[in-house]
């Protein structure tokens, strides 16, 4: 699995669609994803709607810090970086630098999630739990709800590790890892919304 | 400790003699099924040949199986309810008891009965329509149907263990908060429906791919069978509008067992919040609901009518224009929330514009049928009986949509009568009139036409005796989940009329179920797989079908691929294959019951908030997800004598 004209398939497609199957596969997590969007959406309008509740709690504004926030963002940011560049050295048939740069992704996203969990445990430390206000409660629910799909992310990544270990590149283990990297895309596309929706205009507003 | 755990499991509430008899039901047919199964050595073949099973035809007969279960129960129910209001100031049912019945009635049938009875047709009929093997996803789609099941169970235990939700099929806070409705039976409804749901969303993306991708080649878009595109509309729907459920499940459920404020209104809480992601999934849903009998009519009517159908074209714009104009219509259901004119002029306007594609495709079943050769049969009289019936639903909907107007029907006997009108005339009619239909397909066999003009005709008239009344019942202001009324109102009567029409379609259901046990003994076997002389793909394999499908995938040349291949060689339509090669079939598996077991450790886990129970749920459900992920080849390979061998068997191969 070391030259590159292996990894095409007909018509010089790239491995992940060179077979029917795999194509279906890949179709199938768009259209998840289509629906995840929806899920997200919910969770935003809630929010926008929530935002202003406040109750006895704290606003957005009193709530919210910048630096861990800008942090957890270059964190996932790069992580997409790293998981795009995986993609490109699975195309070119490198299949160690290909798993070296999976584990990157994952350990990025780990410290996403850790800097997130942390900054969740340091607002509760507060008192600013979600039984003190609708806003809170919208917050942690549709942040929180960012960071399990990331942490299933990670989960999932390591299962592709395991397996390019042990199979190689093939176009089900190609597949596999196209699937990932659009999925891992797409929660760094959300969190793009997160922190410009629920961070920036909360601080500023 | 003992004592309070029994408390718990068997509250006050779930003590009557209504509970304990069903108990004592449940225990008898289980030890029953039990002793079956172990007498006759049968535990081995249900384990490999249908629980474990990957095969859309097996999913799809235990979808059936299961909705025609539920419909039993939910049908009680409505008995329950029926004979509670057939006179004034009855006793039958206390008002907690009622509230259950009316709530558990609700959600069985759109839930657990319309659902899975839709998927039952989806499975069996569209792979074979679109000249497939299988769907896109064989396990994803097992996997659909055990947390569907597991949730169906989890769901109905509530009624003897632990007391049944009694918030109605709705579920609207503050009534379902904590502080209003403690007790465990509303967790069952919030658990229970957020894992079926899991389900649906997972049968949206199979059904879309498989739509999308799996077409025999020279299938195109515009050549697909119009039960197809119903399903491939449906999917979009179900893709794009169950989202909302989930989170509207989702905030009640963290409301009630962690604690959160969404929707209590001194911590800032939105009561109308829920009710409108509630409905921006629920409007949808009842075109996830209605579209495929609109599909199966439109199947049903061309075949009997012997034509090919009336406006194709028009059909599917229609279908594609309801599936947008849905997504725009929910405010409708709670006009008296108080939106303001503007915004409830523009959902009512919107709704009645839903008309007019729906009256598009009345008048085009009409034409197809218009100088066709129609031939009574089964199917075709349950699409004859939707056509009025669905009508006189569509029109009061849109006296419904009229703002003003609606400020009077709202939450009356009017809106009651109004969407059994249609989800009974629009939605049972077709899931029936699709039963009769592809039941030969499923099982070899054709149901009794005698025994099923009688369970028609009681279910048909029962249907308008039982729901005609309701509307004037709801003019004479009798408003729903009203468990008990007073002499003098001028209800009696009605009520009494309703109850009888109830029982009439009940018993149409007994004989529907007697044709059945006796159908499978002493019906018309069906040897040519073309008992109705079809038009579409899935009569052109033998009855049942083979496991594979297709030996040999069709080319299409016409919509109506079927018809045209028979009109081209009349005598030798079902042509034996000629070039046979290994076909690649859904290897079985456990991890699909795995994951729906686990899924139901979890919901129940929660419903009780026993966190280990749940806990450990949780884990089988990753346990059992990374199985899948590890999985390399979801298929096996069926060698060409396998094939050549059940060709034969079924006189399909020559050589």
């Amino acid at each position: 699995m070391n030259r590159a004209a292996d990894l095409h398939g007909d018509g010089g497609l790239p491995l992940e669609f060179s077979d029917a199957d795999q194509g279906r596969h890949i179709l199938g997590v768009w259209a998840f994803l289509a629906s995840d969007i929806v899920l997200f959406c919910c969770l935003f309008a809630v929010y926008a709607v929530y935002r202003t509740q406040v109750a006895s709690g704290p606003s957005p504004a009193q709530l919210f810090s910048y630096p861990p926030v800008i942090i957890e963002t270059v964190l996932l940011l790069t992580s997409s970086f790293t998981c795009s560049l995986a993609l490109y050295e699975m195309r070119r048939g490198r299949s160690h630098s290909l798993i070296a740069l999976i584990l990157l992704t994952v350990l990025l996203g780990a410290g996403f999630v850790g800097m997130e969990v942390h900054d969740f445990a340091s607002y509760v430390a507060l008192g600013d739990t979600w039984h003190r206000s609708a806003f809170l409660s919208a917050f942690f629910t549709l942040v929180g709800t960012h960071g399990a799909h990331v942490s299933f992310g990670i989960l999932w990544a390591l299962t592709l590790v395991v397996q390019l270990l042990q199979r190689g590149v093939t176009p089900v283990t190609a597949r596999k890892v196209y699937t990932f990297a659009l999925y891992w895309h797409f929660l760094d596309l959300v969190w793009v919304f997160i922190f410009t929706f629920v961070y920036l205009t909360g601080k500023l507003g | 400790m003992m004592a309070s755990l029994l408390h718990l499991l068997f509250p006050p509430s779930v003590r009557s003699p209504l509970e304990l008899g069903s108990d004592v039901a449940i225990v008898l047919t289980s030890a029953a099924i039990v002793f079956v199964l172990t007498r006759y050595r049968k535990w081995g073949w249900l384990w490999r040949e249908w629980l474990t099973s990957a095969d859309h035809k097996k999913i799809g007969i235990m979808y059936l199986i299961a909705a025609i279960v539920m419909l039993f129960r939910g049908g009680v129910d409505a008995l329950l309810m029926r004979t509670q209001l057939a006179i004034p100031n009855n006793q039958f049912l206390n008002a907690n008891h009622y509230d259950a019945i009316f709530t558990t009635h609700g959600t069985i049938m759109v839930f657990f009965m319309a659902m899975p009875f839709i998927f039952a047709l989806f499975n069996i009929a569209i792979p074979l329509m679109i000249g497939a093997r299988d769907v896109a996803f064989p396990r994803l789609n097992a996997i659909s149907f055990w947390l569907f099941a597991f949730a169906a169970l989890l769901f109905n235990i509530s009624f003897v263990v632990g007391g049944s939700p009694t918030a109605g099929w709705t579920a609207y806070p503050p009534l379902t908060e904590l502080a209003f409705t403690p007790g465990i039976g509303q967790n069952y409804y919030l658990l229970a429906l957020q894992i079926s749901g899991i389900g649906t969303i997972a049968t949206g993306v199979n059904f879309l791919v498989t739509i999308l991708r799996m077409r025999a080649p020279g299938m195109t878009l515009m050549r697909m069978p119009l039960f197809v595109w119903s399903a491939l509309v449906t999917s979009v729907l179900i893709l794009f509008a169950f989202p909302a459920l989930t989170v509207a499940l989702a905030l009640n459920m963290l409301d009630r067992l962690f604690g959160s404020t969404f929707f209590t209104l001194t911590s800032g809480g939105m009561p109308m919040m829920y009710v409108n992601l509630f409905w921006i999934w629920g409007h949808p849903e009842v075109y996830i609901l209605v579209l495929p009998s609109f599909g199966i009519f439109s199947e049903v009517v061309a075949t009997f009518s012997r034509k090919r159908l009336f406006g194709y074209a028009a059909m599917v714009a229609s279908l594609v224009a309801i599936t947008v104009l849905s997504y725009g219509v929910w405010v409708h259901h709670f006009f008296t929330m108080g939106a303001g004119p503007s915004v409830n002029v523009f959902f009512g306007v919107s709704t009645m514009l839903i008309a007019i594609p729906t009256g598009v495709k009345v008048f085009n079943w009409i034409f197809t049928m218009w100088r066709g050769r129609i031939r009574l049969e089964m199917p075709m009289l349950w699409a004859l009986a939707f056509i009025p019936t669905f009508v006189l639903g569509g029109a009061t909907g849109v006296m419904l949509a009229v703002v003003p107007g609606d400020y009077q029907f709202h939450n009356s006997y009017f809106l009651v009568a109004h969407f059994h009108n249609v989800l009974i005339g629009g939605v049972v009619f077709g899931l029936f009139s699709g039963m009769y239909y592809w039941w030969p397909k499923m099982f070899g066999y054709s149901l009794n036409p005698r025994m099923g003009r009688w369970a028609f005709w009681l279910f048909f008239l029962g249907f308008w005796v039982t729901f005609v009344p309701q509307y004037f019942l709801g003019l004479a202001g009798m408003t729903r989940r009203m468990y008990i009324y007073a002499h003098g109102f001028g209800w009696t009567g009605l009520n009494q009329i309703s109850t009888v029409g109830a029982f009439a379609m009940g018993a149409g259901f007994v004989v529907l179920v007697y044709s059945v046990v006796w159908s499978m003994r002493y019906g018309e076997r069906d040897v040519t797989g073309d008992p109705w002389d079809g038009r579409t793909l899935e009569w052109s394999l033998p009855s049942p079908v083979p496991e594979y499908n297709f030996a040999q995938i069709p080319t299409v040349t016409d919509r109506d691929a079927w018809w045209a291949m028979k009109q081209q060689a009349p005598a030798g339509a079902a042509a034996a294959p000629v070039h046979l090669r290994p076909i690649h079939v859904p290897k079985r598996s456990a991890q699909p019951f795995g994951i729906g077991l686990s899924f139901f450790v979890v919901g129940l886990g929660m419903v009780f908030s026993w966190w280990w129970i749940a806990g450990a749920g949780f884990l089988g459900v990753i346990f059992c997800i990374l199985l899948g992920m590890f999985e390399y080849d979801l298929h096996e390979e069926m060698s060409v004598e396998t094939i050549r061998e059940t060709e034969a068997a079924m006189g399909r191969v020559g050589a």
